[in-house]
């Protein structure tokens, strides 16, 4: 069977692997591009969000390279992710694409429904039950690592001497990780590409800005949606952080680490979790970067996202408490990247300004 | 005794009854803001987080126009309205669950909020939890709290028995506030042949709101027009339909609105559907789509949908009516 995904960042490098080791052929999406754009936009609804329109257009993509079935995840709301898989497989049907959309529900939510669809791949791919959880296991290491290394990057690239050379580095470091098999290789892979990160020429006199990106999965996940802000953030000499990775979920080391009270924190000024998406985490997060001492933060979200208007609407108030400057960019087909580009410039002067000014009154003081 | 402010939106037009006599049972006042108008939604604009749809902006119109004529302002955060074992994880859409705070972070000088929980879907008797609490805050007794609930429970049954037997809320709370006598009047006036029968979809706070759908009940009304909402539809009927779809939504206005639809797709005598949504509306991205999916491959019932946003005008929506009206006769004629 040929088998696809919905891409969001660097994953695909995992699920391939993934899809490979069930047992069938795998179809890499396309990185987002114009086309997929233009193709999703024609046939989705008008107010679908972004993500539900760039997936549109990468299904109808990789439609053209024959696939039959393409897994992605499920959700129980109440936030329309969701219920996307339900949607698209309307709008297949619809262009008599012939694929079938398998949406895993969290085993959480549905624990039999997700098993019976991952069983269903596992038969049709023809290996044992005992090989999957071998592969999935493999899988989630190879999700951790791609995390860890682009981490790492986002860290490194403000103090780079020659613009660029730490993209170049990440990539082949990705590659390395694509061609690792085992738990060991992965490791190794991953240690070789950590040294080569650090080994980049860095300029350490400088004091980049720390800014913490937040808002909805797919836009800060996916680079091509949200015009690649973190490369084009550490190429104007600012460190960012980002609240979501894939891998997330179990981690410590981050700063945003979902196993804690992430809804505690976000008590005082909503008092009600979860609304759906990353709207409760959104404001969370921003308290989160204030305390850690961020010198702002950037939201990020579908035009007409619901969860997040909500964020929207009460983050000038956390702004206001915890003295943090937020910029929300709403993303939609019509935004450009040097729109994106133009404020964010604009909003990092603001923020040098504002550290400036402080460091003054500190002297003062002293 | 306390004044206490419903503003006339959003959930106003599903259970207005219930609040109303349960506040009037524990002696207090209910203030109802005046229906919406341009100044409501305009002061809406002004406050509103400006993604958010029209009707969150109205709702935010609403509450300024209440602000200093009461001392509680009751915007309950509705979570979930399904009974206990009902049916899934239904709650209400995420500008619902994050309403009050909206409200108190974009508003100033709200007065106090009455924000309790309403989660039905989670334990039996839920219904009485949540009027407990709000009769605390109110300073009220336990046993009269008891008493008022039980009478607003009584009402609002009625209330849902009139819309089941297909009245427009309008005229279904007219009934349900007035005397007998007058009740009778409305009946009178209300016997008509109606020429093509029409189901108008959509949440209860576009529909119903003469402001917001820019008078297109009164349009239909003038073409002798039966109008058929979901909210006629009872629940058995409703629940029927789940099973035809491969998964239910997460909302529980829309799934009303699709399993309503459903239903009068298989009912055999309506002529048209005219699905109402607000702009920028996240849920209905989707239930739009599915329901012109669904009721083209159901039957050959002709679909439309008019999306209103604050410049919507009259004239527009009027002409859109009529051509689709008149499309319907002319099929009608020519079979």
């Amino acid at each position: 069977m040929k088998v696809s995904f919905p891409r969001m960042g660097y994953s695909y490098i995992a699920l391939k692997w993934l899809v490979e080791h069930l047992g069938h052929d795998y179809i890499v999406p396309p990185e987002p591009s114009k086309k997929t754009l233009d193709l999703g936009v024609k046939h989705s609804p008008e107010f679908a969000c972004i993500p539900f329109k760039i997936l549109t257009g990468t299904y109808l993509e990789v439609a053209e390279e024959g696939v039959e079935v393409i897994v992605t995840s499920g959700g129980m709301g109440p936030c329309r992710a969701g219920y996307y898989w339900v949607m698209h497989q309307y709008l297949l049907d619809e262009l008599n694409t012939g694929i079938k959309m398998v949406g895993l529900e969290p085993p959480r939510c549905d624990l039999i429904d997700f098993y019976k669809k991952l069983n269903w791949l596992r038969k049709t791919g023809g290996i044992s039950l005992n090989a999957m959880l071998n592969v999935l296991k493999v899988t989630w290491e190879k999700l951790k690592v791609l995390d860890d290394i682009e981490m790492l990057s986002h860290q490194v690239r403000p103090y780079e001497k020659k613009r660029g050379e730490t993209t170049r580095v990440l990539w082949k470091a990705l590659e390395m990780i694509d061609e690792a098999n085992t738990l060991q290789e992965i490791k190794d892979a991953n240690n070789e590409g950590i040294k080569a990160i650090n080994n980049i020429e860095k300029d350490t006199s400088r004091r980049p800005l720390k800014i913490g990106i937040i808002g909805e999965i797919y836009v800060v996940l996916e680079p091509a949606a949200n015009h690649y802000i973190q490369i084009m953030l550490g190429e104007m000499g600012v460190e960012t952080d980002r609240s979501i990775y894939l891998s997330g979920y179990t981690r410590n080391a981050t700063i945003v680490n979902l196993e804690g009270d992430i809804y505690e924190r976000a008590k005082p000024y909503m008092n009600e979790a979860p609304i759906g998406g990353h709207g409760v985490n959104s404001i969370a997060e921003t308290v989160i970067y204030a305390e850690n001492g961020y010198d702002g933060v950037i939201q990020l979200a579908p035009f007409a996202c619901i969860p997040e208007i909500v964020a929207k609407g009460i983050l000038p108030q956390v702004s206001k408490d915890k003295d943090i400057p937020v910029l929300t960019l709403f993303i939609d087909e019509q935004t450009g990247k040097t729109g994106v580009q133009t404020r964010l410039e604009a909003f990092v002067d603001l923020l040098e300004k504002r550290r400036e000014t402080r460091n003054k009154i500190e002297r003062l003081a002293i | 005794m306390a004044k206490i402010g419903i503003p006339r939106t959003l959930a106003y037009f599903n259970y207005y009854p219930f609040w109303k006599i349960f506040f009037d049972e524990l002696g207090h006042e209910v203030v109802l803001s005046t229906p919406t108008t341009k100044g409501i939604l305009d002061d809406g604009v002004k406050v509103a987080v400006n993604d958010a749809c029209i009707p969150i902006k109205v709702y935010h119109g609403h509450v300024v126009e209440l602000a200093n004529k009461v001392d509680y302002l009751f915007c309950p955060r509705l979570v979930s309205l399904r009974k206990f074992g009902d049916f899934g994880t239904e709650t209400f859409c995420p500008k619902f669950l994050g309403l009050p705070e909206m409200i108190r972070y974009g508003i100033e000088n709200v007065p106090e909020i009455i924000d309790v929980r309403v989660n039905l879907g989670s334990a039996k008797k839920q219904i009485d939890k949540v009027c407990y609490e709000v009769g605390q805050i109110l300073g009220n007794l336990p046993n009269q709290i008891l008493q008022a609930s039980k009478k607003a429970s009584v009402i609002q049954k009625k209330y849902e028995e009139l819309l089941h037997q297909e009245f427009l809320p309008e005229q279904a709370l007219d009934k349900v506030f007035t005397n007998k006598k007058k009740a009778k009047k409305i009946d009178k006036k209300d016997k008509f042949e109606p020429e093509l029968k029409i189901a108008v979809v959509g949440y209860p706070y576009a529909i119903y709101d003469n402001y917001i759908n820019v008078g297109l009940l009164n349009i239909l009304k003038n073409e002798n027009v039966k109008i058929l909402t979901q909210d006629m539809v009872n629940d058995s009927d409703m629940n029927k339909q789940i099973r035809t779809l491969p998964k239910s939504m997460f909302w529980y206005y829309s799934n009303r609105v699709i399993y309503g639809t459903l239903h009068f797709i298989h009912r055999g005598d309506i002529d048209g559907i005219i699905h109402v949504t607000a702009f920028a509306c996240g849920p209905d991205s989707m239930v739009d789509r599915l329901l012109e999916i669904e009721a083209r491959k159901r039957s050959s019932i002709p679909y439309m949908s008019v999306m209103i946003d604050e410049h919507s005008a009259e004239a527009g929506v009027r002409t859109r009516v009529e051509a689709f009206l008149d499309m319907i006769r002319y099929r009608r004629d020519k079979n």
